[in-house]
């Protein structure tokens, strides 16, 4: 299982390199997305996956349990994550209202043509 | 923290308060904003004139405060003769300046931003004279030239303040850095960064392959300070700052520090045949060649730059001079040539009040009419008759006559200049007899260039019509301070032993340790010599000198000789141009403007990175014994979000691409709940809906996705890129996996329900461990809020396209 994840977030990363090497603003935000799904999954599966039962703590005791360490990173991750993509949609949104573009060769400006 | 490390630290923090007391002053305080500074200095001066008896004593004073400890780096002040002559100027010369100002600058000048530079000097020059620790030392030294850069530009409006304000500093600051370079040698010879125990532990490393590199990046830091040839050409340029920095920064302190550093060294490294011929020699050949340039000029301010640069270098080559003293230890012999540092320093002290003086006096004879250009000037002594005094008593010390300091000082250089042909070593015997020759030939020139500030200034016709403003005597209170000056010259002449007993013989003593502690090398200066060669010498001097100045038309075609474009300042002017052109295409190649040139740099580097260090480590470790199983519902899964993911490659519109991406987040939250984390699959599934809304909502706004339209290569390479960074990020994680390099952290947190009183490790870890982490997290969720709404909201104002325009 930890393999065929780790593979999954190979190829989440290669993706998400891929669209961040784009011109057009939609893909690069898409493609920051998938990079962080993949490092979302690469957290929870550093520790080993389903070694145990659900962190939380019954009175009846006993029986293991995930790591939990991992999951409350990644649910900080997730919101700031959240806030990053909503930060950068709206950059784009202004960008394309102020220089009418969503193209980054384009927004370089005349210095460089 | 001592009482010297306070001395440093005082005019830094008036530094601080002078723009505080400025914005009183402008409000209509009565007191000059000038007078601050200026108490500060002159209660600094004395303060360091207590010192005297106790230095005159053969004390010295050392307070540390530790700064760096791990690496040597110490805070120490330490006092002894040497840092007291030069402690002296700064606060003298710089009280004298300040009082000058007062009358010179205007009050539209800004005059808050002068006085906290010249304070920042003040502390930053104090700190190169009392810092026993090579790295403190070289802050402040830059500090320096940081200030002067601040205050050659202070008329920043002017094209040619900027630029000779960009020489100093690029002059200065190169040479700095060498000298950074030369201290680092000397740590890795001795392993100290203490002046005093390097001057201990050095004599014993001559042979060190250091040794000469070491000399040669110091003095390269001590000759562009002081001005020596061929890097005096930002003196001259340095001009262009208004006339007290001039006297202050670039003629009596901040252009001497070369000099000062040449005298800290020279027990380290005199005796030696590099250092002697060095200093001695690119000394005299700058006496030469600024006295030779100075003639020429006919703007008075550049004629005193070269002036200045001509003695700085005749100072510097009695430092030479001196310096095979050492050579032997004590014998009377080294006695005898010990006498040219004294000399030297007894000069030292002469030139900052004769040259002080003169500055000053062309500041005011520029400040009355209007010009400094001597064609236009002439005639001025009977309307300016004090000026006119000050000028010629400054003129005269300069070019060596009695009854004036000057006097004193040049006919012992020359006396030293005749006895080191005497020294049998280094192979002084042949080559060190053009050294008493170019010495008188260069004094001619002085006396020249000084006869021409007196006589082409002040006597010969008036122009009125010439000047700007028709002359009249300047007011009292800008005279003051010149006044002080030549008065002191006129009584070091009639009282030099004063001088020569109490602060002159003390430091003596920092520069020849091993000597001084042998034999007294105090020197009784006398009046009267008897008729030796160095009377002969000077009377030779004033007789060619006025012939010279007679017929100064018929030999002025020497000048014409070398073409212009072959000057040292011709080449600074090339390399610089050159050097902008060159780093500017170096640049342009790889500062494209293009942010996915600057992704791939980013890429690259890691992959190189992290990919290099994993297989030269041979971190491979790939095993699969003990993986957990996969249900069959998993492997669907996984495989459904693999295809996704590589079809977003393939979505041509921009709506298929969100929905991938939605498609991609619930899968995440599924696999979440698969892997026993219903918090993070609640949460990633409420996140995503919301970020797909936003998406939509952009959608909305956003034009339709265009294709790419890369090329064959890019996108090859593109996706070479992203494979390498994808399949190093996949090894990497597989190996990491199967190595375990210290024990799991999280049993602390499993004790949740006793230290937390929660049962959801997770939710606890989130509120309570690490509860401050969360709250930040807020913090920049709400800071990311802010941003979205201040991009939607509020409007570009105009101003960085205006700024450009300019």
């Amino acid at each position: 299982m930890e393999t065929l994840i780790t593979i999954l977030i190979g190829v989440f990363v290669t993706i998400g390199t891929y669209l961040l090497l784009s011109k057009n603003v939609i893909r690069i935000i898409i493609g920051s997305s998938i990079l962080t799904h993949a490092a979302h999954l690469l957290i929870i599966t550093m520790p080993g996956l389903k070694t145990g039962g659900v962190p939380f703590i019954t009175d009846g005791g006993g029986g293991e349990f995930v790591d939990p360490l991992p999951q409350a990173l990644i649910l900080t991750s997730i919101v700031i994550n959240f806030a990053v993509t909503a930060l950068i949609l709206v950059l784009a949104f202004r960008a394309y209202k102020t220089l009418g573009t969503d193209n980054l060769a384009e927004m370089r400006g005349p210095k460089y043509d | 923290m001592g009482t010297l490390n306070v001395i440093v630290l005082i005019p830094f923090i008036a530094a601080m308060f002078v723009p505080l007391f400025y914005r009183f002053y402008r409000k209509g305080f009565k007191i000059h904003i000038g007078f601050l500074p200026l108490l500060v200095a002159l209660s600094l001066f004395i303060y360091l004139l207590t010192y005297i008896p106790s230095i005159a004593n053969g004390e010295t004073f050392l307070h540390t405060v530790s700064w760096i400890p791990t690496y040597g780096i110490e805070f120490s002040a330490y006092l002894d003769g040497l840092s007291l002559i030069f402690a002296l100027l700064i606060t003298g010369i710089g009280t004298l300046v300040i009082f000058y100002s007062i009358y010179y600058l205007s009050d539209n000048e800004q005059l808050g931003h002068f006085y906290t530079y010249l304070m920042m000097f003040m502390g930053a020059m104090l700190g190169v004279v009392l810092s026993d620790n090579l790295i403190v030392l070289y802050v402040y030294w830059e500090l320096t030239s940081i200030t002067s850069f601040l205050l050659i530009a202070f008329w920043y409006q002017r094209k040619r303040s900027r630029e000779g304000a960009q020489k100093s500093l690029l002059i200065t600051m190169s040479g700095g850095f060498g000298m950074l370079i030369g201290f680092l040698m000397i740590f890795a010879m001795t392993g100290s960064m203490s002046v005093r125990e390097i001057i201990q532990i050095m004599p014993d490393m001559t042979d060190h392959i250091l040794f000469v590199p070491a000399i040669l990046l110091i003095l390269l830091g001590a000759f562009t300070k002081s001005a020596q040839f061929p890097f005096h050409i930002w003196l001259p340029d340095a001009m262009e700052a208004p006339t007290p920095v001039s006297a202050y920064l670039h003629s009596a302190t901040m252009v001497k520090a070369g000099i000062y550093l040449v005298g800290r060294f020279t027990p380290v490294f005199g005796g030696e045949g590099v250092w002697f011929w060095l200093v001695t020699g690119v000394g005299i050949f700058t006496l030469f060649w600024g006295s030779f340039q100075a003639v020429k000029q006919t703007d008075l301010k550049a004629l005193l730059a070269f002036s200045t640069v001509s003695q700085l270098g005749m100072i510097m080559s009695m430092f030479g001079m001196g310096s095979v003293a050492l050579h032997h230890g004590y014998t009377t012999e080294s006695v005898f040539y010990t006498q040219a540092v004294f000399a030297a320093l007894f000069h030292l002290v002469n030139h900052s009040t004769f040259k002080g003086a003169l500055f000053m006096a062309v500041g005011i004879v520029d400040h009355q009419v209007g010009t400094r250009d001597l064609r236009r000037l002439g005639g001025l002594a009977t309307l300016m008759p004090i000026t006119f005094t000050i000028s010629l008593i400054g003129s005269f010390s300069m070019a060596g006559l009695p009854p004036f300091n000057g006097f004193l000082s040049k006919e012992m250089f020359f006396q030293a200049a005749v006895d080191i042909t005497k020294f049998g070593l280094f192979h002084v015997d042949t080559l060190g007899n053009l050294i008493p020759i170019i010495a008188w030939l260069a004094s001619v020139f002085t006396f020249v260039y000084s006869i021409i500030i007196v006589f082409q200034t002040f006597l010969g016709p008036y122009r009125e019509e010439r000047l700007e403003t028709p002359a009249k005597e300047s007011p009292f209170g800008m005279l003051v301070s010149p006044l002080i000056l030549v008065t002191l010259v006129v009584a070091i002449f009639f009282f030099p032993n004063v001088l020569g007993e109490h602060i002159l013989r003390p430091a003596m003593a920092s520069v020849f340790p091993t000597i001084a502690s042998e034999a007294d090398l105090g020197v009784t200066i006398a009046h009267w010599h008897g008729l030796n060669p160095a009377l002969w010498m000077t009377i030779g001097v004033i007789v060619f000198g006025a012939l010279l100045y007679k017929f100064y038309k018929s030999w002025r075609w020497i000048y014409a000789i070398t073409p212009d474009n072959w000057s040292f300042n011709a080449l600074y002017d090339f390399t610089l141009s050159r050097g902008v052109k060159v780093s500017r295409k170096i640049t342009n190649t790889y500062m494209t403007g293009d942010l996915r040139h600057y992704l791939l740099y980013i890429f690259v580097f890691f992959f190189l990175l992290v990919a290099g260090s994993f297989v030269m480590l041979g971190a491979y470790d790939f095993t699969i014994s003990d993986n957990a199983a996969i249900s069959p519902f998993e492997w669907i899964l996984a495989m459904t979000m693999l295809i996704a993911a590589i079809s977003v490659l393939f979505a041509k519109s921009r709506l298929t691409a969100i929905i991938i991406n939605s498609f991609l987040g619930y899968g995440v939250a599924v696999f979440f709940v698969l892997f026993r984390a219903p918090d993070l699959a609640l949460t990633q599934t409420i996140v995503e809906t919301v970020t797909t809304v936003l998406f939509l909502a952009a959608y909305y706004f956003l034009p339709e996705m265009k294709p790419e339209n890369d090329s064959r290569k890019t996108k090859i390479t593109k996706l070479a890129i992203s494979v390498a960074v994808g399949a190093t990020v996949t090894s990497v994680a597989l190996a990491s996996q199967n190595n375990r390099l210290f024990e799991r952290v999280s049993t602390y947190f499993e004790n949740s329900l006793e230290l937390a009183g929660g049962r959801n490790i997770v939710n606890t870890i989130l509120s309570d461990f690490r509860g401050f982490d969360t709250m930040l997290e807020v913090v920049v969720l709400l800071i990311g809020g802010i941003g979205v709404y201040a991009i939607i909201k509020l409007k570009a104002g105009k101003r960085g396209e205006q700024l450009e325009d300019q």
